[in-house]
């Protein structure tokens, strides 16, 4: 039974994008950090989601963080090393019907003013740009400065970064108990040979994605977030003839075509094998490759030949949850982004930084507060802030 | 009432469904392949006249014996060939058949999925002419035709032998028998192999043929390269210290098999690492029971023991289901097959010691040897991935570097990738761990899965 100790600045849970660009923001402002990862950095949604870099077709309040993120984005290989595979590609909103085309007109008209420069583009010069679109496609709208990257890749290179920048990564590392009290935070953990480890910081990043909600509620947070299971899959490789990252106006399909020539499909629902692992659904399988048929006709001759998924945390309103604890000074949360985190992961890590260091952030994320799931003041029993409480162990594989 | 289904109609598979029969049972019998018989005594098409004895060789008896007792079974199980499982979810079977989808519910699985070669690529695996000793054996079975007509075999394992003599014995030249094991393990096994004198004999018998024959055998030869511009025209290797070219326009290479555990993954099953095999294996009991109830394991799928012990493990396996179910089984018969089952264990392990594993072939793989070929990613490139980000997990090392990303989704390249991860980054091949199962396990056409879409088959009702 070894024991190791960390003291800290501060101390993450989570090393996906949003927990590992925080390492690397941090570290860049000089502090000091440990990240407590119970699986591989960037292994989980970040690592697995589908890919898309895209600001069009977010909700305003999150434009002002995906614009830091888009300029985060352009800075890619000088900040991790490699460029991941982002490419400013452009992203089509396709509409299907004249409503569609005027909710996505609505949509440039509001989002005027955060530099999107959305393009609407319909008729002859729609089949035009692209030929292999299917005739359900009447218009769609073009974010050409929008784009894809390849998540397998930047996720963990933003891990890597942070800790080539002297960050301290424990991966494989399953927190099992937090303690908070007015002297700050001691996490532990007991890896699979039973060694412990123990970290100690003033200041804790609530970085842990789907499995955050535990960890909010342990401090009088509770969160009504439920784990999503976005249905993935991908063709074999393809001749190149898309260069946009292709959306859907309403929902459904999307799908992009990678360097390699294969086209990455997402859409519908996957399947929860338990708390912790995923994959695609027959059900949703067999409807995404009938939408991805209507979407582009040629694709009736190609392959699938995987499928996945991954575990992804929604709160109602699908917005995030990021910002400081309202009951547990030193606690900072930023995780629940609704399968959206990907280009926001990045400006997210920033932000989180600037929330570590000086309290508040230099983009507005007042719409994100977790405040918004306050229990009503009339509940009996508000957990006591100081209440040493263990987190179940999550269950790890 | 739901039937059970066995998929895989090789020697375990058919035992399987005759033992479901023999109790009143209608099984639902999936294969991918026209004829029921398996890799093994994979059948040629049905209007083809070479003789089994052409076809099998010292296997015929044992391969008329098989196709016999499927033929006998047709009227009595839902034979469904030319059709691929792809997925499995929910108490049903995804099937791919005729260009269309469909779903296959059962109340009681018997997974008997079989083996493909375990490969271990040499410089020039990629040239056309370039087989693997089960491909070339198909090619022949099935086909009725040889993969060239100078042609180099080379790898280990019992099936490099047979594989050699069924084409010399079908006219091709055979230029020469490459092993990679020496002649003193094959000594050392004898003791653990005299347990099964019938084999050894045949394999001694392979041998003695093709020296009679004037079929060159080399022991403790170390292919350096399948050399060829636009196709294969030469080995080239090292034996005894010396390098040496055998001129051919094909080879055939393969160290052993390697199971299919695919379907066995998505149906959830355990696995455990198996030291002798290399490799991380469902678990299963002695009558064939995995780790999810009313899933049974048989044959070379769940673990290499040949073609014999799968016809048992089949009919075991089907027994236990049986039992499982409240049926009355012969518990005398039960017990006699897990007792040969058990008893054919110390061959398995002198055929490892025979033709052990070539455990350096990662530290000799160059860094310009392609591994994977869908993604052509090379041992260099995985090397290096090993060096920048760390890596030592198999799953890892796909996601960072795309091995295994292709179509064959690992089935082809997960050996060598392994092994070449382990070697690179210092760990075990067992804790590098496995490629995770994903569906599809082998390529589906988006068009069949659209068309599927439009007509749902109600849930299964168990």
């Amino acid at each position: 039974m070894t024991a190791k100790r960390f003291v800290t600045d501060v101390a993450i849970v989570g090393g996906g994008i949003v927990g590992s660009s925080a390492a690397l923001a941090l570290r860049r402002m000089g502090l000091k950090v440990v990240l407590l990862e119970r699986d591989l950095c960037g292994s989980r949604s970040s690592g697995v989601n589908y890919g898309g870099v895209r600001r069009q077709g977010r909700p305003l309040s999150q434009l002002p963080l995906a614009q830091r993120a888009h300029e985060i984005w352009g800075r890619l290989p000088e900040l991790i090393g490699t460029d991941g595979e982002y490419e400013r590609s452009g992203h089509f909103k396709i509409a299907r019907s004249a409503a569609d085309m005027v909710s996505l007109e609505r949509y440039r008209a509001m989002s005027e003013g955060f530099d999107l420069d959305l393009e609407l583009i319909t008729g002859e010069r729609l089949r035009a740009l692209c030929p292999w679109l299917g005739a359900k496609a009447v218009g769609g709208s073009l974010c050409p400065a929008d784009g894809q990257a390849n998540p397998r890749l930047v996720s963990p290179a933003f891990a890597r970064a942070a800790e080539r920048a002297g960050a301290v990564l424990l991966e494989r590392t399953p927190v099992d108990e937090v303690i908070g009290d007015r002297n700050g935070f001691t996490l532990r953990s007991r890896n699979s040979a039973g060694n412990t480890l123990e970290v100690q910081a003033p200041l804790l990043l609530n970085c842990a994605g789907a499995w955050a909600g535990q960890l909010a509620a342990q401090f009088g947070e509770p969160v009504p977030m439920r784990s999503g299971h976005p249905a993935m899959a991908v063709t074999e490789p393809l001749p190149h003839f898309m260069d946009w990252s292709l959306g859907v106006e309403g929902g459904g399909i999307y799908c992009r075509q990678v360097a390699r020539g294969n086209l990455v499909l997402g859409g519908g629902s996957g399947l929860a094998l338990d708390a912790d692992r995923a994959r695609s659904d027959r059900e949703a399988i067999t409807v995404l490759a009938g939408q991805a048929i209507e979407l582009i006709p040629a694709l009736r001759g190609a392959q699938l030949i995987r499928t996945w998924s991954g575990t992804e945390g929604y709160l109602p309103d699908r917005e995030p949850v990021l910002g400081c604890s309202r009951t547990m000074p030193g606690l900072i949360h930023g995780f629940g982004f609704a399968g959206a985190g990907f280009q926001v992961g990045p400006a997210v890590g920033e932000v989180l930084a600037e929330l570590a260091r000086d309290g508040r952030s230099s983009t507005p994320i007042d719409a994100f507060g977790i405040e918004r799931f306050a229990v009503p003041p009339t509940s009996p029993t508000a957990p006591m802030a100081s209440a040493p409480a263990a987190i179940p162990e999550f269950s790890h594989r | 009432m739901t039937p059970p289904v066995i998929v895989g109609a090789g020697p375990a598979g058919v035992r399987a469904a005759q033992a479901l029969v023999a109790h009143g049972l209608r099984p639902v019998l999936i294969d991918e392949a026209p004829r029921a018989g398996g890799q093994v005594y994979r059948r040629p098409p049905a209007h083809f006249r070479r003789t089994a004895a052409a076809l099998y060789g010292t296997e015929a008896t044992r391969a008329t014996a098989l196709h016999a007792a499927a033929d006998a079974l047709a009227d009595h199980v839902d034979h469904r060939p030319d059709s691929l499982v792809w997925n499995a979810q929910g108490g049903a079977l995804d099937v791919l058949r005729g260009g269309r989808i469909e779903r296959v519910p059962y109340q009681g699985l018997v997974v008997a999925t079989g083996a493909t070669d375990r490969v271990l690529p040499v410089p020039g695996w990629t040239l056309p002419g370039a087989f693997t000793l089960g491909g070339a054996q198909v090619a022949l079975k099935f086909q009725g035709c040889a993969i060239g007509e100078r042609v180099v075999l080379m790898g280990s394992g019992p099936l490099l032998y047979l594989v050699a003599y069924q084409y010399a014995k079908a006219g091709a030249r055979v230029a020469a028998v490459l092993d990679s094991a020496r002649l003193a393990d094959q000594v050392a096994a004898l003791p653990l192999m005299l347990t099964q004198p019938s084999t050894l004999m045949k394999g001694a018998w392979y041998v003695a043929w093709l020296r009679a024959h004037g079929v060159p055998i080399v022991r403790a030869a170390r292919p350096l390269q399948i050399v060829g511009g636009e196709r294969v025209e030469g080995v080239r290797f090292e034996h005894g210290g010396h390098t040496r070219t055998i001129d051919c326009d094909a080879v055939g290479m393969g160290h052993a098999l390697r199971s299919e555990t695919q379907l066995a993954d998505l149906l959830g099953c355990h696995f455990d690492f198996d030291e002798l095999q290399r490799a991380h294996l469902p678990q299963r009991d002695a009558a064939g029971r995995s780790s999810v109830p009313g899933l049974y394991l048989a044959g070379d799928g769940a673990g290499i023991l040949g073609a014999d012990a799968a016809e048992w493990a089949g009919e075991r396996a089907a027994l236990a289901l049986l039992e499982d179910r409240g049926v009355a089984v012969d518990a005398d018969r039960a017990r006699a097959l897990e007792r040969r089952l058990a008893g054919i264990r110390p061959f398995r392990r002198g055929l490892e010691r025979a033709f052990p594993f070539p455990t350096d072939w990662a530290a000799r793989a160059d860094d310009e040897l392609v591994v994977c070929r869908c993604e052509n990613i090379s041992a260099g490139q995985l090397r290096a991935t090993v060096r920048e980000t760390g890596a030592d997990d198999i799953n890892r090392l796909k996601a960072l570097s795309r091995v295994g990303m292709g179509r064959c989704q690992g089935r082809m390249c997960g050996v060598a990738a392994t092994e070449l991860l382990a070697h690179a980054c210092g760990r075990t091949v067992r804790e590098v761990g496995r490629l995770r199962g994903q569906a599809p396990i082998k390529p589906v056409p988006l068009s069949a899965l659209s068309a599927s879409s439009a007509l749902r088959e109600p849930e299964a009702t168990a």
